[in-house]
């Protein structure tokens, strides 16, 4: 790449004409290349590099002992992909078991961040209230701070006889062994209507060797007490990015609105939402790919126990590859993660461009001129 | 940016303002930022008090903010039988490191994307926005493996150079720069300024919001990364903060509770950032907008 720099003449060739004059811009090429070279040899280095060496070390059985890339590694094509879809065994079960946590993770996470999110920046965005910029604070804090060491706050508040379970106590509710229950939150509710054991028609025969009682297992306790910090570290930060959407909306469109007599809900509904669509679509995205990325906080908390229900596949390539040395397979876990993400993207940026409301009721957005 | 002002109330807004429903919806208002302030505070409040307390004091009062008998065994502890005071050297070394070489390369590569005519110029700023898209996760394997390549891992350089570039830096810097006025420019360069004397004497000292941003995120997040340290070192000596919290956590030292010495430490590894939330708020806020741009 940063050859081209070498090979690029030393003046610019005839271009049309442009808007500023080219006759002191003679040396820009040069210094272009030399400007961003810093930035391409390490972004290139530890970013793309790093990819297709993955890539490489994903289709061999490489075990850690000296490098990948001589001939004495075995190659064994697609093998470490089929053990993680097709064939039976621990690796499937374990991974099939990561992505199921990290499902009802995302599925918990995202909407609730989203929602609490907006809701804070409603309030917060209120004209009559005093006193906002402390709340904005506040609520964007906890995003500031190190993953680890509130992960390390958190273990004390879940803790056996820690903060969260004297509240509950408070209100009469004995509270769980936080980090040492696996059991699942829906197999819990069902349990609670009287359904303990599995239905036989459940007890077999789901996809990707998991049974359909273990799909249908719901986060765990211990999953819920990692969701909740993530909930509590991630909304300050979308608060702000709707808080910055809500400054844009017109003052007159809401006025305009209330004066033709819609209520509170229809002006959200129709004059709110609508403008501050982009956004709705940003924190979601940025929510989607981070919560599937939830990494430093099993880590520190769970290390994917209790009974492997807190078990995240980032988390799981990690100690496939630094604890069981098994780099091939690690490596392999990370690219369908990679893929799970780039295919959950694409799929939102489609959703959202479909429900793109049709062409009724925007009488009154102004027209704005394409910023350049 | 958002610049959060209250804006001049308008007669309708007035109108709005009295009334019994407005003073309803007023006191609901308070009540659910002071409710949700609570929630988002008083964990911090819960860390700080406890990592005060003795160990049964702790482990039997955790919602109470005050000790019964205030004591720094936790401290004394953190600092005589923990590395803390190396993982400390070690996190201000990599953060101050990270910093200025992040600052000094985004800027360049920033002003180079959004000013200098050079042949390449579209395709390598298209790659720098795909770039910010990999998931840094994925990434924890393929860096390992590069960094054992070039016989970095294990060693300060494998902590501090992967992370002295990023993309997303890049692209906060060549927004600014391309709100700075041509004109400015060009009059340097007719005064016979050479294009690196330009960026440097004249475009940089104007980006001064910028490079305040740019120094907040890229302190935040060298200061806070915990990742990278975990598949670029393995020597205990080499250990930054929050790899060594991990460690005093997970590891062999986290056997039993210990809980104020714990609280003690994540505590300490908080306060740096902390401070510079307080003093230099408005760039965070910034900084976490900048993305809002993207969309």
């Amino acid at each position: 790449m940063a050859t081209e720099a070498l090979r690029a003449p030393a003046t610019t060739p005839a271009r049309p004409p442009r808007r500023r004059g080219g006759g002191i811009r003679g040396n820009e090429n040069i210094a272009g290349w030399l400007f961003v070279a810093p930035v391409i040899v390490i972004l290139g280095l530890f970013l793309l590099l790093p990819i297709l060496m993955a890539l490489w070390v994903s289709l061999t059985d490489w075990n850690g002992q000296g490098s990948p890339f001589t001939g004495g590694v075995p190659f064994v094509g697609g093998k470490n992909y089929s053990r993680l879809f097709t064939e039976d065994g621990l690796a499937r079960r374990d991974f099939m078991t990561s992505i199921r946590n990290n499902m009802y993770y995302v599925g918990i996470v995202v909407p609730v961040q989203t929602a609490l999110a907006l809701g804070l920046a409603l309030v917060v965005n209120n004209r009559m209230l005093k006193g906002k910029g402390f709340f904005r604070s506040a609520f964007y804090f906890p995003s500031v701070t190190s993953s680890v060491a509130i992960s390390v706050v958190f273990l004390f508040l879940f803790a056996n006889s820690g903060a969260v379970n004297k509240l509950l106590g408070l209100l009469g509710i004995n509270g769980p062994e936080w980090f040492a229950d696996s059991r699942g939150v829906l197999h819990l509710l069902l349990g609670a209507v009287g359904v303990d054991a599995p239905p036989g028609a459940l007890t077999s025969g789901g996809p990707f060797g998991l049974t359909w009682w273990d799909w249908l297992s719901g986060p765990s306790v211990a999953m819920v007490s990692i969701i909740c910090l993530v909930i509590w570290t991630t909304s300050g930060t979308f608060m702000l990015m709707f808080l910055a959407a809500l400054q844009n909306v017109p003052v007159a469109l809401d006025e305009a609105s209330t004066l033709d007599g819609a209520t509170r809900w229809q002006r959200f509904r129709h004059v709110t939402l609508p403008l501050i669509k982009p956004t709705m679509f940003l924190v979601l995205t940025l929510g989607l790919i981070g919560s599937w990325q939830v990494f430093d906080q099993v880590y520190v908390m769970s290390q994917g126990d209790p009974a492997k229900t807190t078990l995240t596949p980032a988390y799981l390539s990690y100690r496939t590859a630094f604890r069981d040395f098994d780099y091939g397979s690690g490596a392999a876990i990370s690219f369908v993660l990679f893929l799970i993400i780039i295919l959950l993207t694409l799929l939102q940026r489609r959703v959202m461009a479909d429900r793109d409301e049709p062409r009724r009721a925007r009488w009154w957005r102004r027209r704005v001129p394409e910023r350049s | 940016m958002a610049v959060l002002t209250d804006r001049p109330a308008t007669p309708v807004a007035r109108r709005a303002d009295r009334g019994p429903r407005a003073r309803v919806n007023r006191i609901l208002g308070y009540a659910v930022l002071v409710a949700f302030g609570m929630i988002f505070l008083y964990p911090f409040v819960i860390q700080l008090g406890n990592s005060f307390k003795t160990e049964p004091d702790a482990a039997a009062n955790p919602l109470s903010p005050l000790p019964d008998t205030l004591t720094l065994a936790g401290f004394e502890r953190i600092f005589a039988g923990t590395n803390f005071p190396l993982w400390l050297g070690n996190s201000l070394l990599v953060t101050v490191l990270v910093t200025l070489g992040r600052v000094f390369f985004d800027s360049l590569a920033g002003y180079a994307l959004a000013r200098l005519r050079f042949r390449g110029r579209a395709g390598l700023f298209a790659a720098v926005i795909a770039v910010m898209a990999v998931p840094g996760v994925v990434l924890l394997i393929p860096k390992f493996l590069v960094l054992k390549q070039l016989g970095l891992y294990d060693s300060y350089a494998g902590l501090v150079v992967p992370l002295l570039a990023d993309a997303a830096g890049v692209f906060i810097m060549k927004q600014f720069f391309e709100s700075v006025p041509v004109s400015v420019e060009e009059a340097a360069r007719i005064d016979g300024a050479g294009v690196f004397r330009t960026f440097w004497s004249v475009v940089l000292p104007m980006a001064r919001p910028a490079l305040i941003t740019l120094t907040i995120l890229s302190f935040q997040g060298s200061w806070n990364e915990f990742p990278h340290s975990l598949v670029s070192v393995q020597n205990p000596d080499l250990f930054t903060l929050p790899r060594g919290l991990a460690d005093l956590v997970s590891g062999s030292l986290g056997k039993g509770t210990q809980y104020p010495l714990k609280l003690g430490a994540a505590l300490l590894a908080t306060i740096p950032v902390a401070v510079l939330f307080v003093i230099f708020q408005r760039y965070f806020v910034r900084g976490a907008n900048e993305g809002a741009d993207k969309g």
